[in-house]
Order: structure tokens, then C-alpha cells, then sequence
């Protein structure tokens, strides 16, 4: 079978500056324009396609991104994802129905709330490796949810409601039934995340990362401060999942803990494992794929799940590294071990 | 230079895996520790670069107690290691691994082509194979490469850990006389092997180490007719086979 992430790249490194500008642009346009493409082929029957994109393709594409910088890049896994989502959501939550903080002021405290869980969580656990920390990372995801529940300070099992929506911007009003300006923030916001990533990946912490992953032992021999590498990969994704919770909530309205359930941390974590593990692009491709077809497919009502199952179960049959898997040579790390 | 490990005991759990055990390795030498599976000879070596916890006793280099010093930051103090089965990153390229072994110096880009052309004057055939996953490379070059690495980081004593292990004879043969020659040049060595006959021959000084505890300890040469060495380690015979 034909490797696409191999196509691609030799395309990519072959292409012109011009040719490859272009491309980018046309396809940053054409993922703004969405909104506006109101074709039967790729609508989603049953649900307002305008709002799918926004939630969950886009979130799900901006999650899946984050916590590949934990399980992609640094190979830890992280089975509470949500707890991150979770924290930035309440957060947007508490302080938008409690003060006047508008959404613009909510947002870095929310990431930064969500960071410093990722400290707390991340200090203590990443001295676990393996199946220990995904295990415990497991359970941080509970917990939030469960203090979510029973914590009447921030509303328990009825959650919040009447959360403030973000203030006009450039003239564009963040109304319940426009998702348009909603999805276009996130996507700017994915893009932005999209090139942090890349940046980072090339430079020194991309590295570390990359030989923690591959040897953690060995990393240290080196001389890469192995702990402090991690501990950062886990705030940075937490960063990333608290900025997508926070719009999340100033978007939805009313947050429940429910929805910070064990399920979305999994199918995150499905999204960034069918993509390509450690490929950003392949991930966001997969995320949005991943997110797409159950909507897409919502008029099969009852088999629905069944038929999404059994998509997944054949691609990753058919593609079994995701289907943009990382750079080639790095599937030597597999096999090796 | 010198490393000096007093009275070392290591637990995992409540296993004691090395039970205070003493070695002195002084500048330009190349001491070799011998022993049998399960001996502890890769816990000496992990505790000296500070992957393994110490539970008691002290390990003093340059007359400094390092005991709490991190590994991380141990590579940059001097003490290099070539790994047990190479630790190669196998998704990196040789030219990305070798790089790896400078990670945490301030100097290392005024020192890198420098350091680069030395390795590849050492190990040609990394240069051949630089652009190429470290994960294809055969079990020579990787223990090429692994020595290599070590060696970027300009240590003041390299720690090898088992360089034979899997490997051909000629090709055991190839390493043991590049390790030679590293020695030659200034390196420090404190070499970890159970090919005894290779690393007694190539040694100054030898300690025999048993169930966690130091044994025996002389000039490598001595122990090459030591009669218990001779049964223990080095098999009847030995002699012809090398």
C-alpha cells in the first residue's frame, strides 16, 4: 500500500516555495470558508452542520493536537485528557457567571489553571512510566469529574448554566445559534497551536522529547533533564486543553460534568492514534475525520456506533501506524523494542 | 581525574544488588570490572552515572561527593556512558545521535565539527552511515554509535558497559582495539565486561566482582593466571579460541 505521508513529503520537499505557499493558503481558505460550504455530499444530516464544525470536529482537532505533544512526541500516556478540558470549561464557567471577566480575560487564566494542574498532576506521576502513568492519569480524569459532581460551589451534577459568550470581535457577534465566529476563533487558535508545535519540534525541546520517547534512560545520560521535559509536555498539552475548554463552555452556555466524561479522553486519544502518533498534521486530519463521521452518518440512527466501529477497527487494520504515520525511519523505534 | 566509589551498597527493593563494594579508577587508566550475570555489574555502572539510587557509601569524582547530583547533569561533569545493549535512539539518525551525546553542553556548538571529525576519524563507518535511522545500523555499528555518542560529550572517564555483548568475534576484536585506542588518546575508562579474556587483556587493573561484592582486585594481567579466574571466567581452553 502506498505510504501518503511519504507521497506527501517527497511532494512537500520537491515543491516550490510558490507551489507550497499557495497550497497553504488555498487550504487555510478553504478550512475558513467551510462555514459557507453548504454541499449534500459532505453535509451532516440530522445537525447543523456550521455547529459539527465547531463541535466537535474543530475542538476535537484542537485537543487531539495537545495531548499529541504528550503521547506523540514525549510517548506518555495520558488517559484524563479531559480533566485539562474539564478545568479550562469550569473555569470559563465559574469566573463568567461569577464576575465580570469577559471571555478574552478568562481565557489565559484557564490555561493557566489547567497548567498548573498539569504540574500537579505531572510532578508527582510522571515518576511512573508506562501503563502506571496512564493508569493515574486515568484517575486524575475521574476525580475532576467526580469533585465536578459533588462540588456544589460550581453548580455539582446540575453543572453551570448562563455562561457569558465572548465579546464582539472585528464586528462579528458570538450568538448561540451562529457558530460561524466560534469556529473561525478555533480554528485560529488550532493554527496557531499547529505552529507552536512545529516550531518546537525542530528545536531543542523537540529533541529531548524525541530521545525520552525513543529512551528514557539513555535521554538522561545524555544530559537531557528527562523530568523537567516531560512535566513541560504535560503543561503544554494541559495549556492547549484548557483553552479549548474554555471556549467550549462560552460557546455551549451550560456545562454539566457529563460531559467531561472517560469517553471523550479516549476517543482524543483515538483521534491522535488513527491520524499518525506524533505526526501534527496526520493528527488533525484524523481528529476531524474521527469527529466528522459519526455526524455524518447520524441518519443510520441505531448502527450507527456499530458502523463507526467499524470503520475504525478496518482502517487501523488497513493502516496500522494511523493514516499519516510520523517520518519513516522513526517506525525503526517500534521494532526495535 | 578520579573516580573513586567507597563502600557502595545498591537495593532494589529489598534486593541488595551491590553490596558495598569499593573501586578506585585514576586518570589515563582503563580498569575493568569482570563478573558473572546478575553479579551487579550494570548496577555499578548505572549508579555511577546516577540512573540507579545510592543506598549507602559515596561516589567521589574529582574529589567531589556526587551522590545526589542527577544523571542529567552528570554527563556534563565528565562521566560518559556507552550503555548496556548500545541505547542507540533508533528513530534518530547517526549524525542526530551522535549530536544527542552533546545535549546539555554550553559549548557545544563552538565543539561540534570538531568533536564530529574525531568520531568519524574514529568510527569511519559512521560517517558512511550518517543520514541513516540508527535503528537500521547492525549490533557493531550500534555499539559504534553508542561509543561514539559517549564520546561527544569529551568525558573525562567513559563507562562501557558490556561493548561485546552480542557481538561477532571479529568484530569484538575491532571494538576492543578501538576502545585501546580511545584510551590512548587520554579517555579514562572503567570498562564493564563478561568477555574476561578481551577485557583482561586490554586492562590495567581488575576487579572481580561476585554476587555484589568485590572479590578480587589486581593488575588485569595477574588475573589472566589467576587459577579461579582462570575456572570462573575465562573457561578451559579460552587461550586457543582468541
Amino acid at each position: 500500500m502506498i505510504n501518503l505521508r511519504d507521497a506527501g513529503a517527497t511532494w512537500w520537499e520537491n515543491a516550490s516555495k510558490l507551489k507550497r505557499r499557495s497550497l497553504v493558503v488555498s487550504l487555510v481558505v478553504f478550512i475558513y470558508a467551510l462555514p459557507f460550504l453548504n454541499n449534500p455530499l459532505i453535509n451532516t444530516p440530522g445537525s447543523m452542520f456550521e455547529s459539527v464544525l465547531f463541535y466537535p470536529i474543530g475542538m476535537f482537532v484542537l485537543l487531539s493536537l495537545g495531548l499529541n505533544i504528550v503521547v506523540g512526541k514525549s510517548g506518555l500516556l495520558d488517559l484524563g485528557f479531559v480533566a485539562f478540558f474539564a478545568i479550562g470549561a469550569y473555569t470559563m464557567g465559574v469566573l463568567g457567571t461569577r464576575t465580570n471577566l469577559n471571555f478574552w480575560e478568562i481565557l489565559p487564566i484557564a490555561m493557566g489553571l489547567a497548567m498548573l494542574s498539569g504540574v500537579l498532576l505531572g510532578a508527582p506521576a510522571l515518576r511512573l512510566r508506562g501503563d502506571y502513568l496512564a493508569i493515574v492519569t486515568l484517575g486524575f480524569g475521574e476525580i475532576v469529574r467526580i469533585v465536578a459532581v459533588n462540588e456544589e460551589f460550581i453548580g455539582g451534577a446540575r453543572g453551570i448554566a448562563g455562561i457569558p459568550t465572548p465579546p464582539d470581535l472585528f464586528g462579528m457577534k458570538f450568538e448561540i445559534l451562529n457558530p460561524k465566529p466560534y469556529y473561525w476563533l478555533l480554528v485560529t487558535m488550532t493554527l496557531l497551536v499547529y505552529w507552536a508545535v512545529r516550531r518546537m519540534a525542530v528545536r531543542r525541546p523537540g529533541r529531548a522529547w524525541d530521545a525520552i520517547r525513543q529512551d528514557d534512560d539513555v535521554a538522561q545520560l545524555m544530559g537531557v533533564p528527562t523530568f523537567k521535559y516531560k512535566v513541560w509536555a504535560f503543561v503544554l498539552g494541559a495549556a492547549v486543553g484548557g483553552a479549548g475548554g474554555c471556549l467550549y463552555a462560552s460557546q455551549i452556555l451550560s456545562i454539566v460534568p457529563d460531559q467531561f466524561s472517560l469517553n471523550v479522553s479516549i476517543l482524543v486519544l483515538a483521534c491522535v492514534v488513527f491520524g499518525g502518533i506524533g505526526n501534527p498534521f496526520g493528527v488533525m486530519v484524523g481528529a476531524a475525520i474521527l469527529a466528522y463521521l459519526p455526524e455524518r452518518i447520524r441518519f443510520l440512527t441505531q448502527p450507527r456506533q456499530l458502523v463507526f466501529g467499524i470503520v475504525l477497527v478496518l482502517i487501523m487494520n488497513l493502516r496500522p501506524d494511523g493514516l499519516l504515520p510520523r517520518k519513516k525511519r522513526e517506525k525503526f523505534e517500534s521494532e526495535m523494542k | 581525574m578520579r573516580l573513586e566509589v567507597k563502600n557502595l551498597s545498591v537495593y532494589y527493593g529489598k534486593i541488595e544488588a551491590l553490596k558495598g563494594i569499593s573501586i578506585v579508577v585514576d586518570q589515563g587508566e582503563i580498569v575493568t570490572l569482570i563478573g558473572a550475570n546478575g553479579a551487579g555489574k550494570t548496577t555499578t555502572l548505572k549508579t555511577i552515572s546516577g540512573l540507579r539510587p545510592v543506598t549507602s557509601g559515596e561516589i567521589i569524582f574529582d574529589g567531589v561527593n556526587i551522590n545526589d547530583i542527577p544523571a542529567y547533569e552528570r554527563a556534563d561533569l565528565g562521566i560518559s556512558q556507552a550503555p548496556e545493549g548500545r541505547g542507540i535512539f533508533p528513530g534518530m539518525t547517526v549524525l542526530e545521535n551522535l549530536e544527542m551525546g552533546k545535549y546539555n553542553r554550553k559549548t557545544r556548538k563552538q565543539e561540534m565539527s570538531e568533536d564530529l571529525a574525531r568520531v568519524y576519524e574514529l568510527f569511519p563507518r559512521l560517517k558512511e552511515r550518517a543520514s541513516q535511522a540508527g535503528g537500521t545500523l547492525s549490533g557493531g555499528e550500534q555499539q559504534m554509535l553508542a561509543i561514539g555518542r559517549a564520546l561527544m560529550a569529551r568525558p573525562k572517564v567513559l563507562l562501557l558497559d558490556e561493548p561485546s555483548m552480542g557481538l561477532a568475534p571479529m568484530m569484538i576484536q575491532n571494538i576492543f582495539n578501538i576502545i585501546t585506542e580511545i584510551n590512548k588518546q587520554g579517555v579514562t575508562i572503567l570498562l564493564v565486561e563478561q568477555n574476561a579474556q578481551q577485557a583482561l587483556s586490554r586492562a590495567h587493573r581488575a576487579y572481580v566482582l561476585e554476587i555484589g561484592k568485590i572479590t578480587k582486585e589486581a593488575k588485569a594481567k595477574d588475573l589472566l593466571n589467576d587459577p579461579h579466574v582462570k575456572s570462573a571466567y575465562l573457561g578451559t581452553g579460552a587461550h586457543e579460541i582468541f
